[in-house]
């Protein structure tokens, strides 16, 4: 019981107290988590909408296997990439391994899947609603694709939000192709993961919190902007 | 459309500033491959400042178990490499991946367990004997069980006690040494840490040290230059200067001021 009073009491100070090196690390979280969503999302979107669309032949493999991606454990996509962007690697000539970069791609691996899927889910139902009309307003597959996505937007929000709680909660991945390096990609949930061992767990727990309040903000400002669209709709 | 070229351009300019902000500072650094036990006691957050005032260079540490940290230098992924496997660092000389190995500092093992000690090992006369007793008794003991280098001196160690530690007491955690600890916490197992992380860890719980001072419980680091034959893509210059700085005078003292509630925690023993 004490030590969950004092994780809160540690992570109000950490807040209140906006310890500089507690800004860096929330500040490369949220850059390194936001730009693998947002390029996650440029991907995705448009790959859901289109595997919504289109039917080919091996269609249901593809679609299997982007589910199941969606269950991919972190440590394996960090592996993965670790393996890619070391020196021993095929891209090892980048010098990306233990930087943001690197863990910016593996996040990307993490949420794409669960984006893509996600959206398409969205995508296809809107479609069989608007087939017809869509149709004939004389609108090419490849037409249909912005349209659908700018009809669908406020269920795609949520599922970039999805794609974001995944970024921003994973370890496994950035631990690995990041290095956990002071200063350089130590992020909150390596932090957590570095107090733990440390023994340090009102600090761990307090910074926790902390991610925890992190993303309920974006989760907040995603909400708010739904919310103002919905009744601009309305 | 044009919203969406927008979007596009800031993400890609995201990423890339990500990288550039990586390239622009990447002239005066190195990357150490380490162990936890130098990273989690803070004596690397004591020293480097002071090798960073000296030199200009900054030294951006990986701390993982001295097995990956082998593994990482072997894929030619870190400049320099700092760990506590004497018999796999010569091996990794041999095989030619390092061109220099030299001790560094050392400290000890202990064997730390439940405040009750049911085995009874707080009186043993030598290490083996006290892994022996627990052996007997069969008390949970927390094995690394990770390949780390305190791993592979806790195997040596059960090899020289001759016993081959297995059964449902020997539980193989395959996890750093504050998660071992841990867990060793929880469910009051015996288990052995090396001093300076177990002095740094907060969270003992009923733990306690109960065995220490043999001989054969000493921890030796070394520091190792990377073949610029094998990778001549990584900072070996740097690199050296990192390696000679720890073995100079300033650096050994540096090693030596570090204190971790009030206890010295490694002891440089560099040939000077």
């Amino acid at each position: 019981m004490s030590d969950d009073a004092n994780a809160f009491q540690t992570a109000l100070a950490l807040i209140l107290g906006r310890d500089p090196d507690l800004v860096g690390i929330v500040m490369l979280s949220l850059q390194v988590s936001l730009s693998a969503v947002l390029i996650a999302a440029l991907i995705g979107l448009p790959l859901g909408a289109a595997l919504a669309l289109w039917r080919f032949p091996g269609h249901g493999v593809i679609v299997v296997i982007l589910n199941a991606l969606m269950g991919l454990p972190p440590v394996v996509a960090g592996l993965s990439v670790y393996l890619l962007l070391s020196r021993a690697g095929p891209l090892g000539e980048l010098g990306l391994l233990f930087t943001p970069g690197a863990m910016i791609i593996a996040q990307i691996i993490l949420v794409l899947p669960i984006i893509a899927a996600l959206a398409r889910q969205q995508v296809e139902e809107l479609f069989q609603e608007y087939r017809e009309q869509l149709t004939s307003l004389g609108l090419s597959r490849l037409r249909m694709i912005p349209t659908l996505l700018w009809d669908a937007r406020l269920g795609l929000v949520t599922v970039v939000l999805a794609g974001f709680g995944r970024a921003s909660a994973e370890v496994g991945a950035v631990m690995i192709v990041g290095g956990n390096i002071d200063g350089v990609t130590r992020v909150m949930t390596t932090a957590i993961v570095l107090e733990t061992s440390k023994g340090n767990l009102p600090l761990a727990l307090g910074l926790g919190l902390v991610l925890l309040s992190l993303v309920a903000l974006v989760n907040a400002g995603a909400y708010l902007m739904s919310e103002t669209a919905r009744r601009r709709l309305g | 459309m044009q919203h969406k070229a927008r979007i596009a351009m800031t993400a890609v300019s995201l990423l890339g500033l990500s990288m550039a902000a990586q390239a622009q500072d990447g002239e005066r650094h190195i990357t150490l491959a380490s162990t936890t036990s130098t990273e989690n006691s803070g004596l690397f957050d004591a020293i480097i400042p002071q090798f960073t005032e000296t030199t200009g260079i900054d030294v951006r540490v990986v701390a993982v178990g001295t097995g990956q940290a082998f593994e990482i230098a072997r894929r030619g992924d870190a400049d320099s490499l700092l760990v506590h496997d004497t018999v796999g660092e010569e091996r990794f000389v041999e095989e030619g991946y390092g061109t220099e190995r030299a001790d560094v500092m050392y400290n000890d093992f202990v064997i730390i367990g439940p405040d009750g000690d049911p085995a009874g090992i707080a009186d043993a006369e030598t290490v083996a004997e006290a892994l022996s007793l627990i052996a007997e008794a069969e008390a949970p003991f927390a094995s690394r069980g990770d390949d780390s280098g305190t791993n592979r001196a806790e195997l040596r160690l059960w090899d020289s006690a001759g016993v081959e530690p297995g059964g449902e007491w020997y539980r193989e955690l395959g996890s750093g040494m504050g998660p071992t600890l841990n867990t060793a916490a929880g469910m009051d197992a015996y288990v052995m840490s090396d001093r300076a992380t177990w002095v740094a860890f907060d969270n003992p719980r009923d733990l306690e040290l109960l065995f220490e001072g043999d001989d054969a419980l000493f921890n030796q680091y070394g520091s190792i230059l990377i073949s610029a034959e094998r990778h001549p893509h990584l900072k070996h210059d740097l690199a050296e200067q990192w390696h000679a700085w720890l073995l100079s005078e300033e650096g050994q003292q540096a090693i030596a001021d570090f204190e971790v509630k009030g206890q010295q925690l490694f002891f440089p023993n560099a040939k000077q």
